[in-house]
């Protein structure tokens, strides 16, 4: 089936299980000063016993264990992993390397400015191509992820607000947006309303018109939206919030369908944050580090988070002295390791190659939509961008749900694309290629979810069976929520 | 360019099987109007070779190369080669957070080893599957101990580090959970629990206490506990420094722990990516933040690991999610996870009695230079010294000359302190550095 055969999958314990007493997997330097003993340093009450069940193993056991657990899982280095809204793109190796040269990767975040130019360097270059991607007038590279650059970005929109002496309460936010916009505003002290998506997936107009009046801060909304939609009336939906003085914020987490096409802040968004770990390649490591940028507008600068970077003859410096800052929203300066690896690969693309890049990010989409359509249902028939969004109403007719084709697809050598959202369309299938999918791997795709299809049709049984080719079978959730078990005791110890 | 994989034929024949004529057509549902007019003002992409040399560069303009005696936060120790031979491997570094379990067995696993060492080290009964990084670490405990009392009022050692109270303000600002600072003890440098019991009240929902502190000293955890619990509030005890956890107390009576592991994990890398650790007790796990792993059986009857108890966090409970927190620190934790199995339970153990003994040969060195340190209490691997005669700035400018980046002015954050400097000695400071730096603040004094 599909490109799948059987291979090497070798059992392994956990580390606790494998502990032996004695064992060892480093050598210290011996001590060149006296020894100081703890109990006199500290106080007896202050020092601790043994770490009880922590582990003793070696060096080469280590090393096994870790490629032994590796090989059990998906990668994008083994597949396509066409997660919508997740952007799952190739993560080149040569940002793997910049990242970790001598110098930058040993920088301390408090050693002297004269001794950090590069650093400070490196950021203000990343902030000015950014703003420039964006057409916004200043970017902070401090949140350390989407969802926190989310509320740098909603905190900049209350400072700003506040300022004006117009503390507004209400965020309003489509139906079709990520959980974490709502969970942001409650976070950042919003109340939340929701505002329904029209039948065509996309913002009503009318029904904005409606919701904004003089208590509203914001609209968060995604664009292209969670249906991989442009939304059409963008420009429109700015004016009418500007003209109640309320702001505009994008989620750029779909930003790959944007960049070197269309820019945020040509089409009235006053604040938005980007996915580095999304967009610009940084690898997102099995659930993190990730780096949430955040790009405002003029109006908004003075409040950004301190501090800020400051060029002078005498050379660069941080900024601390911004009184209407909203503060620091994490210690030090941002994920400093993520923006190396960012700046490296806009570099690698310069202006032109990043355009190129969208392109064939809303190519691949496209083509698989076509490939598929007549297979799945289309919830709505606007353009797609840089993803594609079906519903699984045929097949649930076999008894065979969006949940069930994703892990049928795992036999078929892929990593599922996003189960069940956006909210708003029944059974969704969320599929997003990124740009870094060969043909012959997006036939290869389009070709298993056609041959799914088929199977749901023919054996639903085999599909909610499935997968059945992987090392381990279909896991129960339900058990693990029930009697949650969250670390490895001994069997004594439970 | 190079990372794009189709050939112009390939290209071409996909706008055919599209029926597109240009590329124009791909983006027709953006109204043109808004679509953009000029090319981005970004110069033309570059080799391999290209990127490398402006890194280096940028690398040069920087401190190779320096003897370093900053903590504060950030800390230099060794980091064994296996734990980026591990961390890089594309199967870890280019996975997605574990959603599909069958497929991402591997990256569950090492979490759930993480959670539970990470459980063992701080003496608490169960720990996420990491935070942003220490400072983010410690709104989220707030947020979670003013949850599970009810209750708003907090309480925040002066001595905890000052960017992770600042990062703090800025959370609560808007969460309606106003916080009090209470005063360090001006001999010892630890908290001073008078000050503590005079501000606890019924309203209180917790006590955050960094332990060792922000001057190194280890802290009256004990003590602090009984208080806070006598007036109904948690404790959050929250650390910068994960090596002290070999060897000091854990602090089994805190409600929350809340601390930063990049010690274990990733050299400082100005400021990040770090990785932050977040621990409770059993009871109050429901308002936890941040993704957990689960054990579980697999279709089989086969034991497995899982993504659990998600009704908490956003993509569930959207705008009632205890947090808004998303993905975690994923690969960072995992090269914690390695460099803790590296060094198991002796590794961690001598790791922390090296950094006591060459912080403590560093008092030791300072003081017969004529430093003087202002406080008293025990400390692990940093410590506050006032410089006899010359300043903390003459010191540390005599110190850069002969490549040595001295310690963090305490005046930045604590205007009484103004003078003294904060110095931190690792395992990887070596004797004659050391011996060096002391030369600097004899000098110093001598003008």
């Amino acid at each position: 089936m599909g490109r799948i055969r059987q291979h090497q999958a070798l059992e392994e314990r956990l580390l606790f299980e494998r502990s032996s007493p004695g064992k060892i997997g480093y050598q210290l330097p011996a001590l060149d000063v006296p020894p100081v003993d703890p109990e006199r340093a500290l106080g007896s009450v202050h020092v601790r016993e043994e770490i009880p069940g922590f582990p003793e193993v070696s060096e080469v056991e280590v090393i096994r264990h870790f490629t032994r657990l590796s090989s059990w899982n998906y990668a994008i280095d083994s597949g396509m992993y066409p997660l919508g809204s997740c952007t799952m793109k190739y993560n080149p190796r040569l940002n793997e390397a910049v990242a970790r040269i001598d110098g930058i990767i040993d920088a301390h975040p408090y050693q002297p400015e004269c001794l950090a130019q590069g650093m400070l360097e490196i950021q203000r270059t990343l902030e000015a191509y950014l703003a420039e991607i964006c057409g916004m007038d200043a970017v902070t590279l401090q949140p350390a992820a989407g969802a926190h650059g989310e509320l740098t970005g909603l905190l900049l929109i209350r400072a700003y607000l506040e300022s004006r002496g117009d503390a507004r309460r209400v965020v309003l936010i489509p139906d079709s947006a990520h959980g974490t916009n709502p969970a942001t505003a409650s976070i950042a002290g919003y109340e939340v309303v929701e505002i329904p998506s029209n039948r065509l997936g996309m913002i009503d107009l009318a029904t904005l018109r409606d919701a904004v009046d003089d208590s509203v801060a914001a609209l968060m909304v995604t664009n292209p939206n969670t249906v991989g939609i442009f939304e059409q009336d963008i420009a429109e939906v700015a004016a009418a919030l500007h003209e109640r003085g309320a702001q505009l914020y994008m989620d750029g987490a779909n930003m790959n369908a944007l960049v070197g096409i269309a820019r945020p802040g040509d089409f009235g968004v006053d604040v938005m944050h980007l996915n580095l770990h999304k967009t610009f390649s940084t690898p997102h490591g099995g659930g993190g580090p990730g780096a949430g940028p955040v790009a405002v507008k003029r109006h908004l600068e003075p409040h950004l988070p301190l501090p800020r970077i400051r060029a002078a003859e005498s050379g660069l410096s941080f900024d601390w002295d911004r009184p209407a800052s909203i503060g620091r929203v994490r210690a030090f300066y941002g994920n400093f390791g993520v923006l190396v690896r960012a700046l490296a690969y806009i570099l690698a693309h310069g202006g032109d190659g990043l355009r190129n890049a969208t392109v064939d990010a809303v190519l691949n989409a496209n083509y698989i939509r076509k490939g598929l359509e007549g297979r799945y249902e289309l919830p709505y028939e606007a353009p797609s961008m840089h993803e594609c969004i079906f519903s699984d109403s045929r097949q649930a007719k076999h008894g065979v749900k969006t949940g069930d084709i994703a892990k049928r697809l795992i036999d078929y050598g892929f990593h599922p694309y996003t189960v069940s959202f956006p909210l708003i369309v029944r059974g969704a299938l969320m599929i997003e290629p990124t740009e870094t999918e060969s043909k012959h791997e997006l036939d290869e795709f389009i070709a298993a979810m056609r041959s799914i299809a088929e199977e749901a049709e023919r054996d639903p049984d085999l599909i909610r069976r499935s997968p059945v080719t992987t090392r381990t079978s279909r896991v129960d959730e339900t058990r693990a929520a029930r009697k949650p078990i969250l670390k490895w005791q001994s069997a004594g110890q439970e | 360019m190079r990372y794009l994989p189709k050939s112009p034929a390939e290209r071409e024949a996909m706008f055919a099987e599209l029926g597109l004529a240009s590329e124009e057509d791909l983006f027709a549902s953006i109204p043109a109007g808004l679509r953009q007019q000029e090319p981005l003002s970004i110069p033309p992409g570059q080799s391999e070779y290209e990127i490398r040399d402006y890194f280096e560069a940028r690398a040069r303009d920087a401190a190779r190369g320096y003897a370093c005696f900053l903590g504060a936060g950030a800390y230099h120790h060794y980091r064994p080669v296996v734990i980026d031979s591990v961390a890089t491997r594309g199967e870890f570094l280019t996975a997605y957070t574990p959603y599909q379990a069958e497929i991402s067995q591997g990256v569950l696993t090492t979490i759930f080893e993480f959670q539970t060492m990470v459980a063992q080290l701080t003496g608490m009964d169960v720990a996420n599957a990491s935070m942003y990084d220490g400072s983010t670490a410690v709104p989220e405990a707030a947020m979670m101990a003013a949850r599970v009392t009810r209750r708003n009022r907090l309480l925040v050692a002066r001595s905890l580090h000052p960017e992770y109270r600042q990062v703090m303000d800025t959370y609560d600002r808007y969460q309606g959970l106003p916080a009090e600072t209470v005063a360090y003890d001006p001999q010892t440098g630890q908290l001073d629990l008078e000050d503590l019991d005079a501000r606890l009240s019924s309203d209180v929902a917790a006590v955050l206490v960094q332990s060792p502190n922000f001057f190194g000293i280890v802290e009256p955890v004990r003590e602090a506990a009984e208080l806070a619990h006598k007036h109904g509030a948690l404790l959050v005890v929250i650390f910068s420094e994960a090596a002290s956890l070999g060897l000091l107390q854990p602090p089994e009576e805190a409600d929350i722990v809340a601390g930063e592991f990049q010690s274990f994990a990733h050299p400082p890398s100005f400021g990040g990516p770090y990785v932050g650790i977040l621990a409770t007790k059993a009871k109050h796990l429901r308002q936890m933040p941040g993704r957990l792993v689960g054990e579980t059986l697999d279709a089989d009857g086969r034991r497995a690991f899982c993504l659990t108890l998600s009704t908490r966090e956003q993509h569930i409970r959207r705008a009632k999610a205890t947090s808004n927190i998303c993905t975690n620190q994923a690969l960072v934790a995992l090269m914690a996870t390695v460099y803790m199995a590296l060094l198991g339970k002796r590794g961690l153990r001598e790791l922390a009695e090296q950094n006591l003994s060459k912080a403590h040969f560093l008092a030791g060195a300072l003081r017969s230079a004529g430093a003087e340190l202002p406080f008293s209490g025990p400390f692990f691997n940093e410590f506050a010294v006032r410089p006899a005669g010359g300043s903390a700035g003459d010191v540390n400018d005599l110190a850069l000359e002969r490549k040595i980046i001295g310690g963090l002015d305490l005046g930045r954050f604590y205007p009484e302190l103004a003078g003294a400097l904060l110095v931190c000695a690792t395992e990887t400071a070596k004797r004659e550095q050391i011996e060096g730096y002391a030369d600097c603040f004899r000098e110093a004094a001598d003008g």
